[in-house]
């Protein structure tokens, strides 16, 4: 098990060596110069001088292979360096919004599960009755309607029926947990539907697979409730495909918010995305999908470790 | 399932082209089995109706401004109302079913057809090359769609065919990952190194013996990505990312006054999202009957 | 002059809104004010770049930061409409040399930083020569506005003296913009890059906190230098880029106001919705939209395809119809509308394109384009910024005017970073592209810059070379008499609008700023970089 987990450490490198390359020439593709950006968008007046002064204070004069070779240093020694376009470290820039994107994440998963387990589970065991036909246009529902979509009509609702908007700054929740959740809590719906939908129909799947296993099977004459006491051995199996996919999505949550973060105004780590390609910050747009792929992987490897854990028949050699 | 190889068995039946009689009675029975698929059928033949016919069916010029009657809500003359510029909601929800369609298709099909072929040819030649080309698609997937979506689409800049790009480029490596796992099964057989022994050439043996037993995983990705490509096309242009103004598209339709203009003029929000809604919720559901009845093996892979 | 609407909002059924002009002004005037409370408002972006004044250009920095620091002069905030009208921030009084070349400024003796330590002519010294001469690798925005400026010499303690190259009517609004800071002598000369992260002034509030992306906040100076300002206990200006958000913050009560605009509909909205809870205040606005033809593509090197597309515009019945969705509203020439030296409505009617009858406007661009061998139905790519107000919204406008001469054109808008790379670029990557001028203290002389020969402005996007204007501006420069300054705009601006039409200007901006009516003592000014310190702003009761 030891060495799985480290073999599969060391896989990640491969990976996010090719993230770090991929993001890297995207940013250096962009069109537009981020010091001529920042010093002389709006109109401003900014000698060539200036320009190129700045330019060498960022680095940016270097050749490219330097830049990288910089940069891939810097990563490993764990110093992403600084934001081309606020100064500031970006271990501080993301830090500020990572906080709220993992809460918004782990929410949205509360919702998703609370939801997606027990309606999957009762669709496979009525399958292609109107139970499951419900559940399953509920989920399909889910997976169709655009979250930013839903998150305009959820604040609309608000906003009509109760005058009410949610606070727009963030609150950590160990400082004060109901402006927190009024905050968050709306998000976290309009994005735990898309997920729970996903969840849902793995769950209803994997149950149905259970199902078809021949002691299942033999228990059919009887009724639901012996039925579903019968299944419940067996649900923890049935439960790890639906594992990974929690995972998978929990993973995507973290960086992939970007549209809903900009219908609550959220200050998370898609809209820092968003900002930053328009910036062309390009140190911070690199940190930014370095860990957004670290956490990808590390869920990824997470969920692969719970599922040995929880699978006797699984050995990884 | 993501980074963990799971190899797919080959389908019962190599999928064949039946006799005209014989695909009516498949389709007949399709019908009597799947009563939620043909219904997502029927939705999605009926947009494409709705997209060709768009000249004759839309009320109005989807482009044409009308100052004296901005923000009409829903009426015997505009059914749906109008916007910020006067303009006729359903005709611009019809016009906009092409931009969807086209967007829907084009990458659906781009991005699945590449998937395959990377997928089939990582999987038979094997070895070193399919650990190069799995290496490179873990890169692909570890980033969310959008967010790759957003980087294409900031290099490459915005409307009709850099949004294809931006969209089918994520999609390629998720269709390639599942292709890949149902075709290692078949060259797992021995038949294929018997083939090679016989001195068929590589193309013969991918195309005639390898494709056929991938067809219908790809045609699940196919119908599956339909629906994706469509969110995601609402979405780069609900940032403002995707096609432009004035083009009629429906995430577009959702963006600026919908938005901001959504407490006193809810129609221009609420129609455009459901339309989207809609279309996404036809494919899907027709995509999972597809799937149940193509290759029941696939379920959750998409 | 400026036309200013205080207005106030009646509680009406059906969705009819009356704005009842002006009553409240005179009542609110002899109210007392209060003094704490915080002021939770909406800067309207996601962020700044950096915290350092001298060298941003944003609004973005201006709103949030400004309550920290004080500044040499200022408009003055009891009228910030009258674009001539200055008055001493730190300042207490300034005189003018006869010759008109010398400027001496008295400063005031009690201004403290937040840090405790007094304020000296050094600092504003080393204020201004970072300013009008920075070092090299240091950005100064603004330094092309000072060309005028030989030294700024510090004789005493508190007497700081400017230097002139000639007498020139741009120096004192140029001195009056709202960047300007104050820093302290001491950390400049230290670390000429400290105040892009940092925060350190004199002004009516001092730093508390800053999260990027969210928020900054400020609480009361008490030490400041006016006994009794400022009124509020301190402020949170919150990050909110989106409309949508912005409205429902507003709405919801969590914000009382965006000092930036709305367009009117959303004004509508809020006061249908919020009735007497709401105060709008209304401004014409120191920023335009302009259309760039790029004179080295062809046709638009052709200056009858340039008239053309001027003369397609409908400005008179724009100003009517988008002033409705869009956050434009004045019809004007190259001099903000009003300013003094701006045409009057008669001048302007003389301009291609301003022609009080649109139809013979539009026959006569149908016939320019014919003449010019453009044919009917002739594509070209429209280049636009990926912002809504106004920007997308002119856009359409303008691709819906040019159809109505038989043009077709594209939109094809870029990002903020693309649209100016490309905007830039000069190697023709555009047909014809928006562009836009936006400044905070009104100064046409200095204002119109922008349209000389593109080796003499490097915001001169069009790239065309005109020697004849750039020669008519030397003149316009060096020129203190206001009625040959008005005689000799009036010909730089036909020249650049109508003969040459090398740059086509859209509408004038209109600043819309409805507020929750609790808040007291702000005044709306022509830009939305003025009158930010919020020194005099108080709240009212609930």
């Amino acid at each position: 098990m030891h060495r799985y987990i480290i073999r599969r450490l060391l896989l990640m490198i491969p990976t996010l060596l090719g993230v770090a390359i991929l993001i890297f020439v995207l940013m250096r593709l962009l069109p537009g110069d981020i010091v001529e950006i920042r010093l002389a968008s709006e109109g401003a007046y900014v000698s060539q001088e200036t320009i190129n002064k700045e330019r060498a204070r960022l680095g940016l004069d270097k050749p490219l292979w330097r830049q990288f070779l910089d940069w891939l240093w810097g990563v490993a020694r764990f110093d992403l360096g600084q934001s081309m376009w606020t100064g500031r470290a970006i271990t501080y820039e993301i830090g500020i919004r990572f906080q709220l994107s993992l809460q918004i994440a782990i929410m949205a998963t509360l919702v998703a599960v609370i939801l997606a387990i027990p309606l999957g589970t009762l669709a496979a065991l009525k399958q292609d009755t109107w139970v499951d036909y419900a559940v399953r246009v509920f989920s399909i529902a889910g997976l169709a309607t655009p979250s930013f979509w839903l998150g305009i009509l959820i604040l609309l609702t608000f906003l009509i029926f109760f005058r009410w908007a949610p606070p727009m700054v963030y609150t950590p929740i160990w400082v004060d947990p109901v402006a927190n959740l009024s905050q968050l809590t709306w998000p976290a719906l309009a994005t735990g539907y898309r997920y729970s939908a996903v969840v849902m129909r793995m769950t209803r799947s994997s149950v149905l697979e259970v199902l078809r296993e021949d002691y299942i099977r033999t228990a059919r004459a009887k009724g639901l409730w012996e039925r579903l006491i019968l299944v419940r051995h067996a649900l923890k199996n049935a439960m790890l495909p639906v594992l990974t996919v929690t995972g998978l999505e929990f993973a995507f949550l973290i960086g992939g918010l970007v549209v809903t973060e900009q219908v609550f105004n959220l200050n998370g780590l898609g809209k820092l995305f968003v900002d930053a390609v328009g910036h062309h910050d390009y140190t911070l747009v690199q940190g930014l999908v370095l860990l957004v792929a670290f956490v990808f992987a590390f869920t990824n490897l997470v969920v692969d470790v719970l599922y040995a854990w929880l699978d006797p028949r699984i050995r990884y050699q | 399932m993501a980074t963990r190889e799971t190899v797919v068995a080959p389908p019962p039946s190599p999928l064949e082209v039946p006799p005209r009689a014989r695909w009516w009675r498949a389709v007949g029975r399709f019908v009597r089995q799947k009563p939620l698929g043909t219904g997502g059928a029927a939705i999605v033949l009926f947009m494409i109706l709705v997209a060709v016919f768009a000249d004759v069916l839309a009320p109005y010029d989807p482009l044409d401004t009308d100052y004296l009657n901005m923000f009409s809500p829903p009426s015997y003359h505009h059914w749906l109302g109008t916007d910020d510029f006067g303009r006729d909601i359903l005709s611009r929800l019809i016009y906009g079913s092409r931009t969807a369609l086209l967007v829907g298709f084009v990458s659906a099909f781009l991005g699945a057809t590449l998937g395959l072929i990377i997928g089939v040819a990582s999987a038979y030649f094997g070895g070193t090359t399919d650990l190069l080309v799995q290496r490179v698609l873990d890169v692909f997937l570890s980033f969310p769609l959008i967010i790759l979506a957003l980087a294409v689409v900031a290099v490459f800049g915005t409307g009709v065919g850099n949004v294809i790009l931006a969209i089918t480029i994520p999609l390629i490596p998720r269709c390639a990952r599942v292709v890949r796992s149902s075709a290692l099964a078949i060259r797992a057989i021995p038949y294929v190194d018997a083939a090679r022994a016989c001195g068929f050439s590589h193309w013969r043996i991918i195309l005639r013996h390898m494709l056929p037993n991938v067809v219908a995983p790809y045609l699940i990705m196919l119908t599956a990505f339909q629906g994706q490509a469509i969110l995601l096309e609402a979405s780069l242009s609900f940032l403002g990312l995707g096609v432009q103004e004035p083009v009629p598209a429906w995430g577009l339709m959702l963006r600026g006054g919908a938005e901001q203009y959504a407490e006193s003029a809810p129609w221009m929000a609420i129609f455009p999202g459901l339309a989207i809604s809609l279309a996404v919720f036809a494919f899907n559901i027709f995509g999972d009957a597809l799937r149940d009845v193509l290759d029941p093996r696939l379920r959750g892979t998409t | 002059m400026q036309r200013l609407r205080l207005v106030r909002s009646r509680w009406l059924v059906a969705g009819v809104v009356v704005l009842v002009l002006g009553l409240a002004t005179a009542a609110w005037a002899a109210e007392q004010p209060r003094h704490g409370g915080i002021l939770t408002y909406i800067v309207s972006a996601s962020g700044f770049p950096s915290m350092d004044g001298h060298r941003e250009t944003t609004f973005a920095v201006v709103q949030p930061l400004a309550p920290f620091y004080s500044v040499l002069i200022k408009v003055n905030p009891e009228n910030p409409a009258d674009p001539t009208d200055f008055v001493g921030d730190v300042a207490e009084s300034w005189t003018v040399s006869p010759d008109g070349r010398v400027y001496t400024f008295k400063l005031r003796r009690n201004v403290k930083f937040h840090d405790g330590s007094l304020m000296t002519s050094r600092d504003v010294k080393a204020t201004f020569d970072k300013i009008i001469f920075p070092p090299p690798g240091v950005a100064s925005a603004r330094k092309g506005m000072y060309t005028m400026v030989e030294a700024v010499e510090a004789p005493d303690d508190f007497t700081v003296v400017f230097r002139l190259k000639f007498p020139t009517a741009a120096f004192l609004p140029a001195l009056a913009n709202p960047f300007n800071w104050i820093y302290k002598a001491d950390i400049l000369e230290k670390d000429m890059h400290w105040y892009e992260k940092n925060v350190l002034g004199t002004g009516p509030f001092k730093f508390q906190e800053y999260v990027a992306g969210s928020h900054v906040a400020g609480v009361r100076n008490p030490d400041y230098f006016i006994p009794g300002l400022p009124y509020l206990d301190g402020f949170r200006a919150i990050f909110i880029a989106k409309e949508a958000p912005q409205v429902a913050a507003i709405r919801g009560g969590r914000a009382m106001v965006n000092f930036r605009s709305f367009p009117p509909k959303i004004r509508d909205d809020l006061v249908r919705a919020m009735g007497d809870q709401i105060v709008v205040q209304e401004s014409a606005w120191n920023c335009a939209l302009y259309v760039v033809p790029n004179h080295k593509v062809k046709p638009f090197d052709d200056p009858r395809v340039r008239r053309a597309l001027t003369l397609a515009l409908d400005r008179w019945g724009a100003a009517e119809t988008i002033s409705k969705i869009a956050i434009v509203k004045t019809v004007g020439g190259l001099v903000f509308p009003h300013h003094p030296l701006a045409a009057s409505r008669e001048e302007l009617q003389q301009i291609a394109g301003f022609w009080p009858d649109i139809e013979k406007s539009r026959r006569e661009a149908r016939r320019l384009l014919r003449e010019a061998g453009v044919p009917e139905g002739f594509k070209f790519r429209f280049h636009n910024r990926g912002v809504e107000q106004p920007y997308k919204v002119l856009g359409i406008w303008l691709i819906d005017q040019w159809r109505q001469i038989g043009l077709e054109a594209e939109h094809w808008v870029q990002p903020t970073a693309q649209f100016y790379a490309t905007l830039r670029s000069r190697q023709q990557q555009y047909e014809v592209s928006m562009d836009f001028n936006c400044q905070s203290v009104v100064n046409p002389i200095l204002d119109i810059t922008k349209f000389l020969s593109q080796d003499v402005s490097s915001l001169n996007h069009a790239e065309y070379e005109d020697r004849e204007l750039d020669a008519l501006h030397a003149q316009i420069l060096r020129e203190t008499n206001t009625e040959k300054l008005k005689a000799l705009l009036r010909q730089f601006e036909k020249r650049v609008l109508d003969e040459q039409a090398h740059y086509l200007i859209t509408l004038w901006w209109h600043r819309i700023v409805p507020h929750n009516a609790r808040m007291r003592g702000w005044k709306i000014s022509p830009s939305h970089y003025l009158n930010q310190d919020l020194a005099t702003v108080w709240l009212a009761p609930e």
